[in-house]
């Protein structure tokens, strides 16, 4: 298991209390994280991406003229860097300060990071009055890379400023600009690679996606004994069905779940090989590979003359989704509502009793529920995902109050930090998450996001909480009677 | 006309200058960067959750903001009670100096009076309480800089002077409301040989000049942030983003 050295919070005591959970804020411990960085990019990965594979000549200049071009461009970065009041509001609310006790983690110091290169550059008055300013160079670039990469984006902190101020915007900024001057991580460069070579963020080729839908048939052939169908690239079919490409090789109770309950409808779906990845990693780099992720799956409905597009359980696949409209639409050659998340499309169709359902067959399990950041807090979608799960179990507990919905702690490892070289960071992040969840004894963990689901294992094992993490429509497939 | 009086109406003459330098900073330079927050593009719709729903919702958010400040409620008591004060005491302590500038005084001032003065005793208290908390929270003094600091203990000089003025200067109420009047005509008479009037006056010019390029735009800003201005309907009806086809991609197929 992965040592942390220097992270505070194993002595620190959480506890459930009727007003929520009590959350022990650690000392400061400066430079606690700084060691944790993402392996650097590769040349043939930025190639492939459009970006710079070398750091560009005068690096320190461009980034500069980046910043001020994403300053025209983006209100919500102009208005986020003048207006916070260093109040400090925010700085016990990021997972990852939580976790490390490290003070750049603070949202609000984060954003500092870059808000000293502004004020540098762009805010001569501030300079003289004191506040601190600093030239873009190679330490601070270094300070970037770092922080910016240990934010998950998951905007927790912007639901306690007094001004909305979204450090992940920040965050974003600071990423589009650090890989317009050729710097980014190994992790997040290689997966949009990936998708524009195999149309999926795992890099499963076209044949062995089909080899996996003709197992699941099988497996859900076994076991309810009906010809339940995985189509793959069937033009015409009425809905295409875009999920993280882990449903299908990891989280497959998901991905026959989403069988299961087409099948149970009547309903002919399909996923496509050119665009069988919900997940927009391109979120977490700039504005125009997330354009280009987005447009593959419009590209694939096209072709394939589907009526709608639905997105799978995927947590930052719905935080691009909801913007497909303004990225790459009108989207109006598909049947309206549109972007459709299928917890919508599920809730939708349970209220209107679509399904028979038996609820005692998960009467075995205690459940509760995750909001992952993306699809709670950046995607809206709070009642939905509860509403199925109301509907599938008769045990369902919530974590305590101040752990859910909009003020979710994210997993650890969104944001393009689901990387191996960040575990202490991803397991220290997660705390939060484990001991809400802890607190209720919970034993089956429900949470529509595929990252979550990858994440939320390990961190449970790291500290020892026991509970099995799996997808809300598992639950919707153990209790539906074909 | 003897020396005294010649450097007296130098000073008189720097004095006026003054004020209508720094009117013109604040006036200018709010004007101007908010002018700029209004035509920068905002070209994702990243609203926060759960957000109203129709455009008096999102009045009623905004009010609540800028009146109840309801998520530094939800982050911090301590804090929300302090800032919360603060900015109180600051709204009736303008509200009451309206009376120097408006001829006639509003019914609405007249009627305050009496809760006002009791804002400019308040006053202090929330202000050292920030103060301290910026120096007394690790947290907190690691993201404060000078002009944090600066600003709020000019705040309090600028509260602390006022109150001296209220009481070692009141006979000359009427000379600072006749100065006032005659900045805002501008036929711009002396001031009220005060010492006590003239430092508060200074540093009020100060903090004018300062507001436009410091963190105290979040006075005129919070009405520009994304996150709190926005109906909360990303998915319908479509959103456009004014530079999203300047944004090229190649179809890579
Ligand atoms: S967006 Fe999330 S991870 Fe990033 S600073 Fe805010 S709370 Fe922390
Ligand atoms: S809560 Fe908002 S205003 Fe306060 S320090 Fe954090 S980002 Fe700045």
């Amino acid at each position: 298991m992965t040592k942390i050295a220097n992270f505070p919070p194993a002595t620190l005591e959480w506890k459930k209390t009727n007003r929520g959970l009590h959350i022990p804020v650690p000392e400061m411990d400066e430079h606690a994280s700084a060691p944790l960085t993402c392996y650097p990019c590769k040349a043939k990965d930025m190639q492939a991406i459009a970006l710079p594979t070398a750091r560009v000549p005068q690096w320190e200049t461009r980034a500069v003229e980046k910043l001020q071009e994403l300053l025209h461009k983006y209100r919500g970065l102009q208005v986020y860097l003048d207006i916070c009041a260093q109040c400090g509001a925010c700085a016990d609310k990021c997972q990852f300060y939580l976790g490390t006790g490290d003070p750049n983690n603070m949202p609000v110091a984060r954003a500092n990071l870059l808000r000293k290169v502004y004020r540098y550059y762009f805010k001569r008055m501030e300079r003289f009055a004191g506040a601190e300013a600093e030239p873009f160079n190679e330490e601070v670039l270094r300070e970037w890379y770092t922080y910016f990469y240990q934010c998950s984006e998951c905007r927790r902190c912007s639901v306690f400023c007094p001004y909305g101020i979204d450090t992940a915007e920040i965050t974003m900024a600071a990423r589009e600009i650090m890989a317009a001057i050729g710097v980014a991580t190994k992790y997040v460069t290689e997966v949009v690679a990936k998708v524009y070579e195999r149309g999926n963020n795992l890099g499963i080729p076209g044949p062995a996606w089909i080899d996996n839908c003709q197992f699941l048939e099988e497996e859900l052939k076994a076991e309810t004994g009906k010809d339940i169908r995985m189509p793959v690239d069937e033009v015409g079919a009425d809905v295409l069905l875009v999920m993280p490409s882990a449903d299908n090789f990891a989280n497959t109770d998901t991905m026959m779940a989403y069988g299961k309950l087409f099948y149970a409808l009547g309903v002919s779906w399909t996923t496509s090989t050119y665009a069988n990845e919900g997940g927009n990693f391109g979120l977490f780099l700039n504005y125009q590979n997330m354009k280009k992720v987005n447009r593959r799956i419009l590209d694939a409905a096209r072709e394939l003359k589907v009526k709608r597009v639905i997105w799978g359980e995927c947590g930052h696949a719905w935080r691009a989704a909801i913007y497909t409209n303004t990225l790459n639409g009108p989207m109006d050659f598909l049947d309206p509502p549109h972007p459709v998340h299928i917890c919508q499309f599920t809730a939708d169709l349970i209220q209107r009793g679509a399904f028979k359902i038996d609820k005692t067959a998960n009467d075995d399990v205690l459940v509760t529920y995750h909001d992952p950041c993306n699809v709670a807090r950046a995607g809206s979608l709070l009642e939905e995902p509860r509403a199925m799960i109301r509907a599938t179990c008769n045990k369902f507990v919530e974590m305590p109050a101040n752990t859910i919905r909009e003020k979710t702690f994210c997993c650890g490892a969104g944001g393009g930090l689901l990387t191996d070289e960040l575990m202490p960071i991803r397991m220290a992040g997660g705390k939060p998450r484990a001991e809400a969840c802890r607190a209720t004894g919970a034993t089956y963990l429900a949470t529509p996001c595929a990252i979550c689901k990858a994440q939320l294992p390990e961190v449970m094992k790291h500290w020892n909480v026991g509970v099995k993490v799996g997808g809300v429509h598992d639950l919707l497939s153990k209790a539906m009677i074909l | 006309m003897n020396d005294a009086a010649m450097i007296w109406n130098l000073f008189a003459g720097v004095l006026i200058g003054l004020a209508y330098l720094s009117a013109f900073a604040f006036v200018a330079g709010l004007t101007l960067r908010l002018f700029l927050y209004f035509k920068t593009p905002v070209p994702l719709k990243i609203v926060q959750t759960p957000g109203p729903k129709n455009a008096p919702g999102v009045l009623a958010r905004m009010a609540g903001d800028a009146l109840i400040f309801p998520n530094l409620f939800q982050a911090d008591k301590a804090l929300w009670l302090g800032a919360w004060l603060f900015h109180a005491c600051l709204l009736l302590i303008f509200v009451r100096h309206s009376r120097y500038f408006l001829y006639p005084v509003p019914e609405l001032v007249i009627d305050w009076q009496a809760i006002s003065i009791y804002a400019g005793f308040l006053f202090p208290i929330p202000a050292l309480y920030l103060l301290w908390r910026r120096m007394a929270s690790a947290r907190v003094l690691f993201v404060s800089g000078l002009p944090d600091f600066g600003v709020l203990i000019l705040l309090t000089a600028i509260a602390a002077t006022g109150m001296l003025v209220n009481y070692y200067a009141r006979a000359y109420l009427v000379d600072v409301k006749a100065f006032i009047l005659g900045l805002l005509t501008l036929t711009p008479v002396a001031p009220p040989q005060h010492p006590v009037f003239i430092a508060h006056f200074i540093l009020v010019c100060l903090l004018l000049i300062y507001f436009p390029f410091s963190k105290l735009l979040h006075a005129g800003g919070i009405f520009f942030s994304p996150t709190r201005n926005q109906i909360d309907n990303v998915l319908y009806p479509r959103y456009v983003n004014p530079w999203n086809e300047e944004v090229r991609i190649d179809q890579n197929r």
